[in-house]
């Protein structure tokens, strides 16, 4: 699980743009919009893409994001459950 | 009309050379492609906007000319911000952007759509990122034409400030695509508005002839 | 060129002939006509060349445009091939042709201006392959614009507008101003978008499609539609012969919010509507109707109604056309605007298709059928990404 958590939040930084961020400024528990790393609408629509793009997972009712994309570790979380292998 | 409005600020950046009211900076290190030099100058104003890295081409140029010209300069708080109006004009409208965008659905094989890059495919993008970053409400219009046109800015922008829409305005030229750029962006306020302390001692008036040597400056 | 202080009186400006094109007819008549037997023109697209999914569209009929395009160029330019001419460029063409000619007043010279209203003109040209001919620089909206005006010979280098979904609107606005301030005595106006797979698939990514026709202001409305159109309108500080109806007041805003989310109390476009509403001389009473941008999107709708409540036209008859047509874009603002000056011609408006059940933060006067009412003094409005909103007040004499 460490290693996707390390591996998503380069994925994350990289897919949205945050460039003067690194993976170690990034807590795996902390929420991802509202505070912290104040991500908006458009940036969860591109973690979207990024769990299809990256993981062939498609988010069938974009209303599940609110907790799919709660933190880093839920995405993990996610997407350990539901990976295509 | 000619002396009624005045240019009170202006500034130029291009790949060789920056202008602050038309007072030349050659930029140190030339860069063979736009996103190394808008990241070194955005690192060199030294200005904290993480949004910034989300732009896309002409919305990182745009945001941060506009950040240089509103820099020191009482401009922003002269006016309440719906009397601020906006006005740029460019030629290749979001062209850079839309083939930003195209490369994430030409290929059927390898097709994802990306809203962060879709949603700067309009030009008019970046005149947004300038209003939610100063709070400006006024006027705003994206113009396109195949050059710097200072007639057509000077007749934009006169419709404005003659009836009143708007008390003074941010206009220019915001160009990028591929490997070439430029901006060159001016503020227009009306001599009226200003005490004779507030008057840049090298403001001119705002006309074609204005315009056209300041876009001049090499 | 400056404005001449001589000439700061102000010049009225009126308006004159249309054309519409849409899913509904190549004519306003045609598509009046429709709207009046309530059809709306949607189908369900799976085109993989338009869309990755099905989704439904509002597509013009490309027979009847290539034939209506075929007949002005045998007409105009019988030495050139219609293979040379891409889709919105025909649109384009079609619609001017059909808004110049019954037109009394003389187009050529130095005083007649073409604007052009569009958000992606020929963004299909990044499809190397789909037009075999040999000028995809056509892709700059500023070439397709020159092309355009100089099929029909105007003087003057059309002006171009970019402006997201309120360039249309927007459009109307920079051409009153322009003859008010006697730069010009004529101004067509036109504004028109394709839809293409560009534009179809970037909705999607956005999830703002709706997946059936939208349902403006509905309490079940979940998205957007997209069409494509033209419209044109010709402006003139000449008065004309019949209704004489003219743009009295307008302005532009900005929300100062997000880039692709509306302002969440809708203060910015009330403003514009305020701003338009004192020019043209008009309290909020005044109105006899509103066109909404009425995209059926939740953000959009619900800002609107807070916006129209804030501008006290929470009590007037208002609908939106796109439930009629979709979101067209850069031809949404003058498509809108040309059905609401044949409400005020006919005294007559229409329902807000796909409206049944109110659901807004601010109740509205939504039509859910079309009535023969006075229609006097209108307000057409736009939002679009960029935070941008646009108003034009319209007032019949």
């Amino acid at each position: 699980m460490e290693e996707l958590i390390n591996k998503l939040k380069k994925e994350v930084i990289q897919q949205l743009n945050l460039e003067d961020i690194s993976a170690e400024d990034i807590d795996a528990d902390a929420p991802l919009f509202g505070e912290g790393l104040g991500l908006d609408s458009i940036d969860a629509l591109e973690l979207i893409v990024l769990l299809e793009k990256n993981y062939g997972i498609k988010i069938e009712d974009p209303k599940d994001g609110k907790k799919i994309f709660f933190s880093i570790r839920t995405m993990a979380e996610y997407i350990t459950e539901h990976q295509k292998h | 009309m000619t002396d009624h409005y005045i240019i009170t600020h202006s500034n130029i950046i291009r790949s060789h050379m920056v202008a602050r009211n038309e007072s030349v900076e050659e930029n140190p290190e030339i860069f063979v492609t736009f996103a190394p030099f808008i990241k070194s100058l955005y690192k060199k104003e030294a200005i904290s906007y993480p949004k910034f890295y989300k732009m896309d081409n002409p919305g990182k140029l745009g945001f941060l000319a506009a950040e240089m010209i509103f820099k020191d300069n009482p401009f922003l708080e002269r006016y309440r911000k719906e009397e601020i109006g906006i006005v740029i004009l460019n030629a290749s409208s979001s062209l850079d952007t839309d083939k930003a965008y195209h490369e994430t659905i030409k290929d059927r094989s390898n097709y994802f759509p990306s809203p962060s890059v879709f949603v700067y495919t309009l030009p008019n993008i970046l005149i947004g990122e300038i209003c939610i970053r100063h709070k400006i409400k006024g006027e705003n219009v994206f113009l396109v034409s195949e050059r710097f046109d200072p007639g057509m800015m000077v007749e934009s922008v006169s419709l404005l400030l003659d009836k009143n829409h708007v008390q003074a305005c941010l206009c220019g030229w915001v160009e990028v695509l591929d490997k070439r750029f430029e901006s060159v962006l001016f503020l227009v306020e009306k001599k009226q508005n200003l005490n004779d302390h507030e008057l840049p001692g090298e403001s001119r008036p705002f006309t074609i002839e204005s315009l056209t040597e300041i876009y001049q400056i090499k | 060129m400056g404005i001449d202080p001589g000439s700061m009186m102000t010049n009225p400006v009126y308006v004159h002939a249309d054309n519409m094109i849409t899913s509904l007819g190549f004519t306003t008549r045609e598509i009046i006509g429709n709207i009046e037997s309530n059809r709306i023109g949607f189908r369900m697209v799976s085109d993989r060349n338009l869309t990755p999914s099905p989704v439904p569209l509002s597509l013009i009929d490309t027979a009847t445009l290539d034939e209506k395009f075929g007949q002005i160029l045998a007409n105009r330019h019988p030495e050139q091939s219609a293979a040379l001419f891409t889709r919105l460029e025909k649109m384009f063409i079609v619609s001017i042709q059909e808004t110049v000619q019954p037109t009394e007043i003389d187009i050529t010279g130095s005083r007649t201006l073409l604007i052009i209203s569009t958000t992606k003109g020929n963004i299909d040209l990044l499809d190397t392959g789909k037009y075999d001919f040999p000028d995809p620089d056509r892709i700059f909206l500023w070439k397709m614009a020159d092309f355009i005006g100089s099929f029909f010979g105007f003087v003057n280098r059309p002006m171009v507008i970019s402006n997201a979904c309120i360039s249309g609107v927007l459009a109307l606005s920079m051409a009153a101003r322009m003859i008010e301030a006697g730069l010009y005595d004529n101004i067509l106006v036109s504004g028109g978008d394709i839809l293409s797979e560009f534009v179809i698939s970037g909705f999607l990514s956005f999830q703002a499609l709706s997946p059936e026709p939208c349902k403006p202001f509905d309490i079940a409305h979940n998205g957007l539609s997209l069409g494509e159109g033209c419209g044109t309108l010709l402006l003139s500080s000449q008065k004309p012969a019949s209704t004489i109806i003219s743009v009295a007041g307008s302005a532009t805003s900005n929300d100062a919010n997000h880039i692709s989310g509306p302002s969440r109390t809708g203060e910015e476009l009330a403003m514009a509507i305020g701003k338009a509403l004192k020019e043209a001389h008009l309290g909020a009473a005044e109105t006899s109707f509103v066109s909404a941008h009425g995209t059926g999107t939740v953000y959009n709708d619900e800002m609107e109604s807070k916006a129209l409540g804030l501008a006290g036209l929470q009590d007037v008859p208002v609908n939106s056309f796109k439930g009629y047509w979709g979101h067209t874009l850069g031809a949404a603002g003058m498509l809108e605007s040309i059905t609401t000056l044949h409400s005020m011609r006919e005294n007559r408006v229409f329902r807000s298709a796909g409206y049944e059940e109110p659901g807004l933060p601010v109740p509205l006067n939504i039509l859910k059928d079309h009535q023969s009412i006075p229609v006097i003094n209108t307000v057409k409005i736009a939002s679009g990404f960029g935070g941008c909103n646009a108003a034009v007040v319209f007032k019949k004499m």
